[in-house]
């Protein structure tokens, strides 16, 4: 394998992993602040790809504009199903909740599959997506370009309003302590909407630049990407936003890497993502930026 | 429910034996067909094909009429043989249309061989259906021919030296294309510069990509499904690959135009028939008729349900006798036949007929020729 070919596979590597970022951040927040594996993250992802794609194919609106109204009707749907979903199981057990995110999960595909039906579609992808970079002679797509860079603007902002704003602080509050905070006076239900707004409109992002670089949509087309973002999450120790970002990019290059060197192993590509995250689920299940406490809420 | 089925069914089987009556002696052909159930489409174009057809070239043979007798086998396997054993004990036929998937076909075929009745399959395309079977026979032709048949291309029409392939390790269909495209690629000089695998479902191509263009075949083949290879030539065209892309019949849909844009633009596919140009003048006759009946281009389960037809016509002709045995016979003397699909031979119970390739040009399947391997 000579330098080049092997900066080309290093860049597949990276403009996949920084689309597993997007999506683990999602599973990382939600889990930061209620300790809920929320399975439809990985659908909003799906969702999004649609929303946009009617905006583009049948109201006609520019792409830019798509990605908005896309990434904003992602929010509400996240919303929506905090509301309706797991709001009214806030007290139950745990594993309840586990169940309704896997019901609400199988709900949103079924939905799916029923109003737009299986056969896959195409995604217009815009002329900047399409433009070919040449950097040390490989050659790089504006998806694999753009898609990272637009993850690291989006985790940058991401900071700011965790560390930054009035309602950052409160969601660290509520993730630190749920109960103690409502005692002081935080609205809680508002502080969790707010951050199940921020994750679905994060996955709904994710699956608007995901169907950029693979422009076919179905509405299955969330459940891998879904589990290996939520692997990616699990070995960035989840519940760690940079954690998130950090395992989204191990996943990605080494899930390109096992292809490149061994291409016999192809078939395997998913068997070996979830094989790292049983090691690490074995090894080091607070991954690699947890905490060792981390079991609370 | 069933009994409302089971009603229109009576209703339908009355009808038949109404309009038959008064008929001088008939000859009866069997159709084992999926008309409800998982695949119901497939059995219904085949039955569609069979009667478009029967339209242009007539039902008699012999002096005799020909008197189709359809039994839906409910996509099931278990059904297809009550059917096949109904047909042929009951309904007393001569020959029969078989099932269109391979399942059912295989569960047909042991019936036939020991009653003694001819059966063709439009569609099932397993090896295993025919094999050591002197009953069962087939309009269509099997994967390896198909493959070797784009490897004979490759190498004489495009000029390739070099070829890469990037097949399916999910799929029975694409392992077994790409396997015997390496064979005969490799037996007529040509060399396999690199063999990548992906798998049904993957939307990532980059890294078997990005090997495959480092390797600088020639030729990149893909027998893949035709939302795989929409996303495998768009991801190769972003890449920088310029080399020649082919594909075999997996690639016929309308969602590779609509997945793939301009990236699917000049790949070659092989695939069963082009429904857009005869090879003959009962193909020309039966896209024609079939346009102007449906308003669109006709598919091909129903070309090959048509094909099926054709070839038992043809066989009860030469055997001169509605006699079940030498029907089986004259199907296995079957030789340059015009079917609608092209010119048909039976070969060990299979069709061997010329492969059609064609290319994309400007978001539409255009004809390029016709290849006949080995």
């Amino acid at each position: 394998m000579t330098g080049t070919v092997f900066l080309q596979q290093l860049m597949n590597g990276v403009s996949l992993g920084s689309l597993y970022a997007l999506l683990a951040i999602g599973y990382t927040l939600v889990y930061g602040i209620l300790g809920l594996i929320n399975f439809a993250h990985s659908d909003v992802f799906m969702l999004g790809t649609y929303f946009a794609f009617f905006m583009m194919v049948i109201f006609m609106l520019p792409w830019w504009l798509s990605i908005i109204i896309g990434v904003a009707l992602c929010a509400l749907v996240g919303v929506s199903i905090e509301r309706v979903a797991y709001r009214p199981l806030r007290n139950a057990p745990r594993i309840s909740a586990l169940i309704t995110a896997v019901g609400v999960s199988f709900f949103i595909e079924n939905l799916g599959l029923v109003t737009v039906g299986a056969r896959p579609k195409g995604f217009p992808r815009p002329p900047l997506m399409k433009n070919i970079y040449m950097l040390a002679g490989a050659r790089i797509q504006g998806v694999t370009f753009w898609v990272p860079l637009i993850s690291v603007a989006i985790l940058i902002l991401l900071f700011y309003i965790v560390y930054k704003t009035k309602m950052g602080m409160a969601m660290r509050a509520v993730a630190k302590d749920l109960e103690t905070t409502r005692l002081m006076g935080v609205n809680v239900d508002k502080v969790i909407m707010y951050t199940f707004a921020l994750g679905s409109a994060l996955a709904g992002a994710g699956g608007i630049m995901w169907a950029f670089k693979y422009p076919q949509i179905n509405p299955l087309m969330g459940v891998f990407p879904g589990w290996k973002a939520f692997t990616a999450a699990v070995v960035g120790g989840i519940g760690n936003v940079v954690g998130a970002m950090m395992g989204g990019f191990i996943i990605g290059i080494s899930e390109i890497m096992i292809v490149a060197f061994f291409p016999h192993l192809s078939g395997y590509r998913d068997a070996f993502v979830f094989t790292i995250l049983i090691i690490f689920l074995l090894v080091k299940p607070g991954g690699i930026m947890g905490e060792a406490q981390r079991e609370k809420v | 429910m069933k009994k409302a089925l089971f009603a229109t069914l009576l209703a339908l089987f009355l009808a038949f034996s109404v309009a038959f009556v008064g008929a001088q002696e008939t000859i009866r052909i069997g159709a084992n067909l999926e008309m409800t159930g998982a695949v119901a489409a497939y059995g219904q174009m085949i039955w569609e094909g069979i009667n478009l057809v029967k339209e242009i070239v007539g039902d008699e043979v012999l002096g005799k009429k020909v008197e189709l007798v359809l039994v839906d086998n409910k996509s099931d396997k278990v059904e297809a043989a009550n059917a096949a054993t109904r047909l042929i004990d009951k309904e007393k036929v001569v020959a029969m249309i078989g099932p269109a998937i391979s399942g059912s076909m295989l569960a047909v075929g042991p019936i036939c061989e020991e009653k003694q009745v001819p059966v063709i399959s439009a569609t099932a395309t397993n090896p295993l259906v025919t094999q050591g079977k002197k009953f069962v026979f087939r309009a269509c032709f099997l994967d390896p021919y198909q493959a070797a048949a784009a490897a004979q291309f490759a190498i004489e029409d495009l000029n390739a030296t070099t070829a890469a392939i990037l097949s399916d390790v999910a799929q029975d269909y694409c392992v077994a294309l790409g396997n015997f495209f390496k064979e005969e690629f490799t037996k007529r000089g040509g060399t396999i510069v690199s063999e990548q695998y992906c798998k049904t479902g993957d939307q990532d191509f980059s890294a078997q990509l990005t090997t495959i263009m480092n390797a600088n075949p020639d030729i990149l083949y893909v027998p893949n499904y035709y939302t795989e290879i929409a996303l495998i030539c768009r991801q190769a065209r972003d890449l920088g690959f310029e080399g020649i892309i082919l594909s075999a019949d997996g690639a016929d849909a309308p969602e590779l135009f609509s997945i793939g844009g301009d990236a699917v633009e000049g790949i070659y596919h092989t695939a069963i028939w082009d429904a857009t140009k005869g090879l003959n003048e009962v193909g020309q006759k039966y896209i024609d008729l079939y346009r102007e009946k449906y308003g669109k281009d006709p598919n091909m389960f129903g070309a090959l349900g048509a094909d099926a037809y054709l070839i038992l016509l043809d066989a009860i002709k030469r055997a001169g006798k509605a006699d079940p045995v030498a029907i089986r016979d004259a199907i296995e003397d079957t030789e340059n036949l015009d079917v609608v699909t092209g010119k048909v031979t039976i070969e060990n119970g299979d069709a061997v007929k010329p492969v059609v390739v064609r290319k994309v040009e400007g978001g539409q399947f255009k004809f390029v020729k016709t290849v006949v391997p080995y």
